[in-house]
Order: C-alpha cells, then sequence, then structure tokens
C-alpha cells in the first residue's frame, strides 16, 4: 500500500503512517551508525569519551569523597612523588592525585556538556530566527550575532565571572553558555539560508505552513545534524576555558576540577621544585577528553556532510 | 539577414561587449580604496557597540562598587569622593558620564590606586613582544604544515602532522607553559634547565640596549613557545581543511594542463585561493590568541597586558578591568577590519 | 601523418568496489585540419578519453594502449616531456564555466602563464602583445586582457578558454563540452569559432559534447560512444541523419530537427540510465536499453562492422565484422 492510500485508509490504518516513519527513522540510524563505525577517529574518540565518563560516573565509587577532605588526610605524606599507595602522589594537602583526577572529569564533563547544551540551545534560536525572518528582527539577529563575536571570548568570559562575583560551578555554566552561543548562531543562520532557499519549503509556505512550522518541521530538521557536530566541538572549547578559568582562580574553590588542581599545582611551587606527578596529569586528562570531543565532532562533520568525506 | 546577425542584435549577452562590467585596472585598484573605506565605516558602528557594551558590562555587578576602594590607601581623599560621587549616581548620568570620556583616561584603579592608564601604559610592550613573535612562528610553521599536509592528503605527511596537530591543538596553553618550566627552567631528568621562568628583562637593563634585546629573548622564548605551540595547531588544521577544499577545483586541472610542475601548480593557483578561508578564520580566532596571552602571561609571571587582566581580576579591580577590555576590543575591531581589507586585496570579487 | 592517434588504448580507474573500467578499447585517427566529433552521454568515456591526450587522469588510472601526440606516445614519455608536450603540442579547451579559470587572477596574467612557460625566449611584454591578439581572435575586445573571471559573462569566458587553449599554438585542439552552459545563440558562435581556427591554422580539432546536433553541423567525422567503446563512427551527416546504430538513432531523435514539425512529434527520449562503467551486463552492453534487442546480444559484444563506405556500427544487425 502506498503512503497516500495508507493514509485515506480508515483512522485504524493511520497508525501504519506512523510505523512506516518510524521503520524509515531506525534504518537511517541503522546506516548513520554504519558510516560512523568507519571513522577511524570518531571511534578512537568515542572510546576515549566513554572512558572518561566511566571515571566521572564511578569516581565516587572508586575514590570515596573524603578521600578529597583535606581534614581527614593531613597524616598522608604531602607532595609526594608517585608510589604505592598514591599511584599518582599527592598533592600539597596530602590527597591522593588519581582521586583529584577522577573527582575532576565529574566537573569537566558536567561544565562542558550543559554549557553546550545552552549554547546550542540559544545558537538555534539565534539562528535559525535571523536566517528566517526578515525585515528588521532577522537583520537585529544578524547584528547581535556579530556584534557578540567581536567581544573577545576570554576576556568576555573572565569579566563576566569576576563581575557576577560568585564562583559556583552553575555559574560558570551560565557564562560559559552565554558566551559561545555566537558561533552557533552564525553555522545555523548560513545552514537556515541555505536550507530556505530550497524549493520544497517555498511549497510549504504556499500550502500554508505558518512561520513556526516552517521552521520547526522543515528547517530544523535540516540544521540539527550540523547543530549536533557543531555542538560537540564546542565542548571541546567549553572544557579548554572551564579548566583557564579554575586555573585563573574563577572556578568553584570548594570543588576540584583539573583547571584548579593545575592552579594550585602552580602556586605550590610543583613547576620549580619539580613535582611533575602533580602538573602531568591533570593537563593530559584535559588534552585527551578535549581530542576525544574533536575526533567525534569532526567524524560528525564528515558523515552527515558527504561532501566533507573527501578530507 | 542570417539568424546569427539578428542574434547579435537583438541579444546583447551574446556579442563580445556583453555583460562587460568593469574591464578596466583602475576601476578595480579604485575598488580596494572604496571598500576600505566602507569597512572602515562599519568599523565605527561597531566601535560605538564595543563601548556601550563595555559601559554596561561593568554596571552588571551586584554590590556597591564603591566599596571596593575603600581598602586603597593611597588615594587621594578627593579622588575618592569624586569616584563615590559617580558611582552612586543615577545610570542614566553615569552613562553621558561615560559618553563624555569613554577611555576612561581619569579612571582610578581600586586596587592600586593610581589612574588606570598609568598601569596599563608599560605593559604594552611585552605583550607585544611576545603575541607578535608567537603569532608570526605559528603563522609561518602552521600554515606551512597545513599546506602541505592538505595537498598531499593522505600521505604520511598528512596523518602524522594531523594527529600530531589535533594533539597539540587540545592542549591548554599556560599547561605547556608550565610543563616548559618544569622542563626548560627548573631542569627534570635529562632536560637542562637554562630559561628564565620569570618576567621579560633582567632588572637593570635597558630594553633597547643589545644586552637588554638580548635579556628579552631569552625570557620570551618558553612564554613564546607555549602559545606557538598551540596557535600553529590550530592554524595547520585550517590551513590543511582550505588546501583540502581547493584540491577538486577546475582551474586546478587548467593549471596542469598547461604543463605547469606540481610545486607551482600549488603555489600560484591553490595556495592563494586557500588562503581567503584561512585568513578569515585564523582572525576569526583572534580572541582566543589574547585569552592565550593572559593566561601564559601569568603563568611566567610576564609584565604584559596579560598578567595584568589576572592582576585586575584577582583584585577585583574593575576599573582597570573596564579599561583592559576595551583595549582588547578595540584590538580585535582593528584586526577584523584589516583581515576584510586582507582579503579584498587578494580576492577581486569582494571588492565588488 | 595523423596528429593525433589512439590505439586500442584502455582506461580503468581504481575505486574501492574494484576496478572500473572507463574506456574499453578505443581507436581513433585525427589528421591536420580535421574536425572529429565524440558523442554520448556522461559517463561514456569520452572525457576520460580525452584526458589521456594530456595525461590529466589520476594518478591511480590505468591506462594502456597507444596515444600517439605527433607521432609520440605520451603515455611512455617522462614527465619532462609530458610537461613539455601539453599546452605546446596539445590543448584542452574546457567547459569555461565556474571556475575552470583562477577566479582571483587576471586574465592576461593566466594567458601569459602558458607562452612564458614554454616559450622561454619571449618576454612579459611580448607575451602580454600576444594575449590581447589572441583574445582579438576569438572576437573579445582586448581591455578585457586587465579583467578577472567573474567580471565576464558565459560566453565571454568560453571564448577565453579558447583564446587559451590557443595560447602556444598548439597542433592539435581537444574541445571538452564547448557549449554546454551556453545560450543556444552563443552556442553556435562559439561552435563557428572553434571550426574557423580549425582550418585556419591547419589544427586537428576534437570536439567533445552530449549533444550529437552540435556536432553535426560543425565536425568532418563523429564517433559515438557507449560504456566506453565507439559504437558508432561515420561522416557526421550521415550519422546524424542515417544512424545505424540503435543508441545513435535514439540520441539523435531526442533532438528534434529545427524545420522538420514531424520530429517534433516522434517519440524520441531512451527509457533507463546509462551503465555505470564497473556495471555491465555480457554481451552487447547497449541491450537493456536497446528497442531492438534480440537473446543473441548477450551472447558477444559486437564489433565495429561495416555498415556503408564510410560508416560503422557496432551492432549484431549489421553486416559482417570487421578487425579493427
Amino acid at each position: 500500500m502506498s503512503l497516500d492510500e495508507q493514509v485515506s485508509a480508515e483512522p485504524a490504518k493511520v497508525e501504519s503512517v506512523r510505523a512506516v516513519s518510524r521503520q524509515r527513522r531506525r534504518a537511517s540510524r541503522r546506516r548513520f551508525v554504519a558510516a560512523f563505525s568507519k571513522q577511524r577517529g570518531g571511534v578512537a574518540g568515542v572510546v576515549l569519551l566513554a572512558f572518561f565518563v566511566a571515571t566521572a560516573l564511578l569516581a565516587p565509587l572508586l575514590f570515596p569523597s573524603d578521600m578529597l577532605d583535606v581534614t581527614r588526610t593531613i597524616s598522608n605524606p604531602a607532595n609526594a612523588p608517585p608510589s604505592s599507595e598514591f599511584w599518582l602522589g599527592t598533592d600539597e594537602n596530602g590527597r591522593s592525585i588519581l582521586a583529584l583526577l577522577a573527582w575532576g572529569a565529574r566537573i569537566s564533563l558536567t561544565v562542558g556538556i550543559s554549557a553546550s547544551i545552552i549554547t546550542m540551545i540559544i545558537g538555534t534560536l539565534v539562528g535559525i530566527g535571523s536566517g528566517h525572518f526578515g525585515g528588521w528582527f532577522g537583520a537585529l539577529l544578524e547584528r547581535l550575532t556579530d556584534w557578540f563575536l567581536v567581544l573577545p571570548f576570554i576576556p568576555l568570559v573572565i569579566v563576566l565571572a569576576s563581575v557576577l562575583n560568585s564562583r559556583g560551578v552553575w555559574v560558570m555554566v551560565a557564562v560559559l553558555g552565554v558566551t559561545s552561543w555566537p558561533g552557533t548562531a552564525r553555522l545555523v543562520r548560513a545552514q537556515t539560508l541555505s536550507v530556505e532557499g530550497r524549493p520544497y519549503l517555498e511549497r510549504a509556505k504556499v500550502l500554508g505552513d505558518s512561520n513556526w512550522q516552517q521552521m520547526t518541521r522543515h528547517v530544523l530538521p535540516n540544521v540539527m545534524p550540523l547543530v549536533l557536530a557543531n555542538t560537540t566541538l564546542t565542548v571541546a572549547i567549553v572544557i579548554l576555558s572551564e579548566t583557564t578559568l579554575g586555573f585563573l582562580g574563577l572556578g568553584d574553590p570548594f570543588t576540584d576540577s583539573w583547571g584548579t588542581m593545575l592552579d594550585r599545582a602552580s602556586a605550590s611551587g610543583a613547576a620549580s621544585t619539580g613535582a611533575w606527578w602533580y602538573l602531568l596529569p591533570p593537563g593530559f586528562c584535559v588534552i585527551l577528553v578535549v581530542l576525544a570531543f574533536t575526533l567525534i565532532g569532526r567524524a560528525l562533520e564528515v558523515v552527515l556532510n558527504p561532501r566533507l568525506g573527501e578530507r | 539577414m542570417a539568424l546569427r546577425d539578428v542574434a547579435a542584435h537583438e541579444f546583447p549577452e551574446s556579442g563580445p561587449e556583453a555583460g562587460l562590467r568593469e574591464p578596466s585596472a583602475k576601476a578595480t585598484k579604485g575598488g580596494l580604496a572604496r571598500f576600505t573605506g566602507r569597512r572602515l565605516l562599519a568599523a565605527a558602528g561597531t566601535l560605538v557597540w564595543v563601548l556601550l557594551a563595555n559601559f554596561f558590562l561593568f554596571r552588571l555587578l551586584p554590590g556597591d562598587p564603591a566599596a571596593r576602594y575603600r581598602g586603597v590607601r593611597n588615594i587621594d581623599p578627593a579622588e575618592l569622593a569624586r569616584i563615590r560621587e559617580e558611582l552612586s549616581a543615577p545610570m542614566w548620568n553615569q552613562f553621558v558620564g561615560y559618553l563624555k570620556d569613554p577611555l576612561q583616561l581619569s579612571g582610578i584603579s581600586s586596587w592600586k590606586g593610581e589612574p588606570v592608564w598609568d598601569l596599563v601604559g608599560g605593559r604594552f610592550w611585552p605583550t607585544i613582544v611576545l603575541l607578535g613573535t608567537s603569532t608570526i612562528i605559528a603563522t609561518v610553521v602552521g600554515v606551512w604544515i597545513g599546506i602541505k599536509a592538505g595537498w598531499n592528503r593522505g600521505g604520511r605527511f598528512d596523518k602524522a602532522s594531523t594527529g600530531v596537530t589535533l594533539l597539540f591543538y587540545a592542549t591548554p596553553e599556560f599547561w605547556l607553559g608550565l610543563i616548559l618550566i618544569l622542563l626548560f627552567s627548573t631542569g627534570v631528568w635529562i632536560f637542562p634547565g637554562v630559561f628564565p621562568s620569570r618576567g621579560v628583562i633582567d632588572s637593570g637593563l635597558d630594553p633597547l640596549s643589545i644586552a637588554g634585546i638580548q635579556s628579552i629573548a631569552f625570557h620570551t622564548v618558553l612564554p613564546a613557545t607555549a602559545l606557538a605551540v598551540v596557535y600553529l595547531a590550530e592554524y595547520s588544521l585550517i590551513m590543511r581543511a582550505s588546501m583540502v577544499d581547493e584540491l577538486g577545483q577546475d582551474y586546478l586541472t587548467t593549471a596542469r594542463a598547461k604543463g605547469l610542475m606540481d610545486r607551482l601548480v600549488r603555489r600560484r593557483h591553490a595556495v592563494p585561493n586557500a588562503s581567503l578561508p584561512t585568513i578569515t578564520l585564523i582572525f576569526l580566532n583572534l580572541g582566543f590568541v589574547i585569552g592565550g596571552a593572559i593566561t601564559v602571561e601569568t603563568v611566567f609571571s610576564y609584565p604584559g597586558l596579560g598578567l595584568l587582566t589576572f592582576e585586575a581580576v584577582s583584585q577585583n579591580d574593575l576599573a582597570l578591568m573596564q579599561a583592559l577590555f576595551l583595549i582588547f576590543s578595540v584590538s580585535i575591531l582593528v584586526f577584523n577590519v584589516i583581515a576584510d581589507v586582507l582579503i579584498a586585496a587578494i580576492d577581486p570579487r569582494i571588492r565588488v | 601523418m595523423a596528429l593525433l592517434e589512439m590505439r586500442d588504448v584502455h582506461v580503468t580507474y581504481r575505486s574501492q568496489e574494484g576496478p572500473i573500467p572507463a574506456v574499453r578499447g578505443v581507436n581513433l585517427t585525427l589528421d591536420p585540419g580535421q574536425i572529429l566529433g565524440v558523442a554520448g552521454e556522461s559517463g561514456c568515456g569520452k572525457s576520460t578519453l580525452a584526458s589521456t591526450v594530456l595525461r590529466l587522469f589520476p594518478a591511480d588510472a590505468t591506462v594502456t594502449g597507444e596515444v600517439l601526440v605527433d607521432g609520440d606516445n605520451v603515455l611512455t614519455m617522462k614527465w619532462g616531456q609530458v610537461r613539455a608536450a601539453r599546452w605546446a603540442k596539445a590543448s584542452i579547451v574546457f567547459q569555461g564555466a565556474l571556475h575552470s579559470l583562477n577566479p582571483i587572477q587576471r586574465i592576461d596574467k593566466q594567458l601569459m602563464e602558458p607562452i612564458l612557460l614554454h616559450e622561454k625566449d619571449v618576454n612579459e611584454n611580448a607575451a602580454r602583445k600576444r594575449v590581447v591578439e589572441l583574445l582579438e581572435q576569438v572576437g573579445l575586445p582586448g581591455r578585457l586582457a586587465d579583467a578577472y573571471p567573474h567580471q565576464m559573462s558565459g560566453g565571454q569566458k568560453q571564448r577565453v578558454m579558447i583564446a587559451l587553449a590557443l595560447a602556444c599554438r598548439p597542433q592539435v585542439l581537444i574541445a571538452d563540452e564547448p557549449t554546454t552552459a551556453l545560450d543556444v545563440m552563443v552556442q553556435a558562435q562559439v561552435l563557428d569559432l572553434l571550426s574557423s581556427i580549425a582550418r585556419d591554422h591547419g589544427l586537428a580539432l576534437m570536439i567533445i559534447s552530449h549533444d550529437l546536433s552540435v556536432l553535426a553541423t560543425t565536425c568532418d567525422e563523429v564517433l559515438v560512444m557507449y560504456a566506453g567503446k565507439v559504437v558508432e563512427a561515420g561522416p557526421a551527416a550521415e550519422v546524424f541523419e542515417h544512424p545505424k546504430h540503435p543508441y545513435t538513432r535514439a540520441l539523435s531523435g531526442a533532438f528534434p530537427t529545427i524545420g522538420d514539425m514531424t520530429s517534433r512529434f516522434a517519440p524520441s527520449g531512451l527509457p533507463g540510465d546509462p551503465p555505470l562503467p564497473g556495471e555491465l551486463v555480457s554481451g552487447c552492453p547497449f541491450r537493456p536499453r536497446c528497442p531492438e534487442a534480440e537473446d543473441r546480444c548477450a551472447e558477444a559484444e559486437p564489433d565495429l562492422r561495416p555498415a556503408t563506405d564510410e560508416q560503422f556500427a557496432a551492432c549484431i544487425h549489421i553486416g559482417e565484422a570487421v578487425s579493427t
């Protein structure tokens, strides 16, 4: 039975239309997974990310939170190099560096993913809005995006973080989310313009689809794949920024992220005393997590935009 | 009359004169000047926005701004009174006052009690030295790697360099700085500790003397390397992507068909075209260059604008932060204009 | 002596799915002053064939047979000789459409480039003068030399490509789809230009096109290609008006004859698509779409057989086989 026949059949048969589209979506998902698994970089990124996600989730079990309590670790040797008891040594308060790293993963991943979701939402809304609406509204949104891009990112983040004067993890998420959206908005706008140039959208307009319907049912599904790839790459940048903020002392002083670890390492003179076990591991962790997201993002771009497959 | 003659008469598109817009060289050169003029005009508009943002950003804060000045010891009480009066005025009055002096030349630092611009003035040249050397090295080396990797896409050099550059792209530049200090300043294991880890020049030396310049160079090696390596990774990834985009273009086939060697096809045709999106993307990322300067100067106690920013943040000195933010924003604006003009100089299609 | 000669040329591309034969045994000769047309749908191998003359096919393609340009086999030359022969012995007029010219370089620089490359004793001034002459030769004003590609119309760009191809005074000229993407009126002018230049300079000209009617009026001889092989060859007018191979009949029927009202009503066009080079059926490759196919067409691929004194077609329904 053709789709049209199915639609015009009795209400009981309408279910089968949904079944058909569900089948199609399942098939395209399978194709996507098959294509993605051919990208070696992307697969490596997923494995790497899985490792860190597992570490972050299991941290409270593997390293009970009192291992991070400064009052309880007083008896441990401070600034100690790696030993059989402390595989990566201890920090200036006697805390196990390995434990700190595991707990730090929670911060980086939480901030990275949450802030990027905010960025994705704001960026997509502004991008579709500025691409779809003509006239002053669209122009205004476009201007807003371009103007925001002129403001230097890290100084802006630093200023917002210090002006707002509170130092929580969620403040950081908000600040990073609110400052990173212009890049996504620009991309979404360009993609919206290209999608809207296509004939079937003209047809939708003529058939009477409202602005909202056009944007959500036609533009959004076409824009989403690229947005997802872009958001993955945004996570990488957000994690680097969050680490930077932590290092500059703008992070949450009550939580231990990799950035604050490096801040404390630097402050306790690890570089001049040669405490490599304090300096190297947090940096390596940042590199590996950022690398993971970058690899996944690049693989997504290739899979979702076949033209880039030539790379 | 033959059909063809009719065609030439009625359809100007088909004659040799058809569709010609600006044939003379003079017109296109004039085009660049006109383009620059238009671009500067647009930049002026953006400058207004930057000044506005600069104002409102720092008024967002909760709490009493004047309270920050309470802790300053050596401030002139008349100055303090003036500041307190300013900061407690209604927002509109503050705004008008701001417009009269957008650069805040009379702004007082709440940390040191001195005029803000006195503090800023002496910090310019170290940052220029640091960013200048690192971006030049990063651009030259990064672009070269990107060209080579992209042109021979899939080859050994490409695979190796892409892996390495992705790794360095993911590296926090300040962490790299710390490691460089560990290896080359403190000296660990087989690595020699020869380079200094603080400051920009040995005390007592004149920056313009030979000894002074040597000292500056010596102090700049490690921080510039930390920055250059990370920027280089990004630039090479960008250039590689641009080159790969050009690879399939028809005009390269034409160039090869003319009998040009591969090297010349790349150098004369592919690279200039590929440099266009590269320039755009590199300049788009200038904000991160500034961020890098802030963190690396902090790690190396390198007395430039970056370290000053860190100090302003640590001391919660909003007046100083405001001035620095303005400097950074205006720099980005200026470099964006330069980038656009540079692209218009290379690509005649933009000038229309 | 023939300026261009191809003997049993096979071109096979490498791909992830296996070897793909794009050209499967083509022979042709081109004499000075002769205009040869090569017709066929996209994917039949005609552009690949043209790429062998200047050795412009991808490095991982396998090419066998001989391609003789002015007596020398291009396929066995050293690269230095190939580069010297490119443009100076034979040149290609690419489609002038969007990107055959470097968009950020002036026209004069692009036309001077091959001249300065191949003729070491010519200095820049002389080269520029020659460029202006070339432009005028193709009917463009000399001041266009200062222009950029984006400032010109499609027809002007195509003429520039022709001027470019003539820059080093080649003996063989190949025009690859010179009229595609141009208006009908401009098409006529470009074809006239090509043929008059060929005749005036005694060039051997090969015009490649999917449009048989374009070739019918301009060429002396026409080859029709299908699935990498020549399926019909003969004098242009004959092939167009009295096609012997079923494919050629369909191809020429697809283009109505101006002036003949009935041709517009006759059913034309061919169902299906040309075969992908890697997926050929047994026997005659045209069999799936041929209105005259029989069972015995699946047995073997027919060679070119003489249908008349000058016309050859590779169809089982034509006379006996000719050893080619």
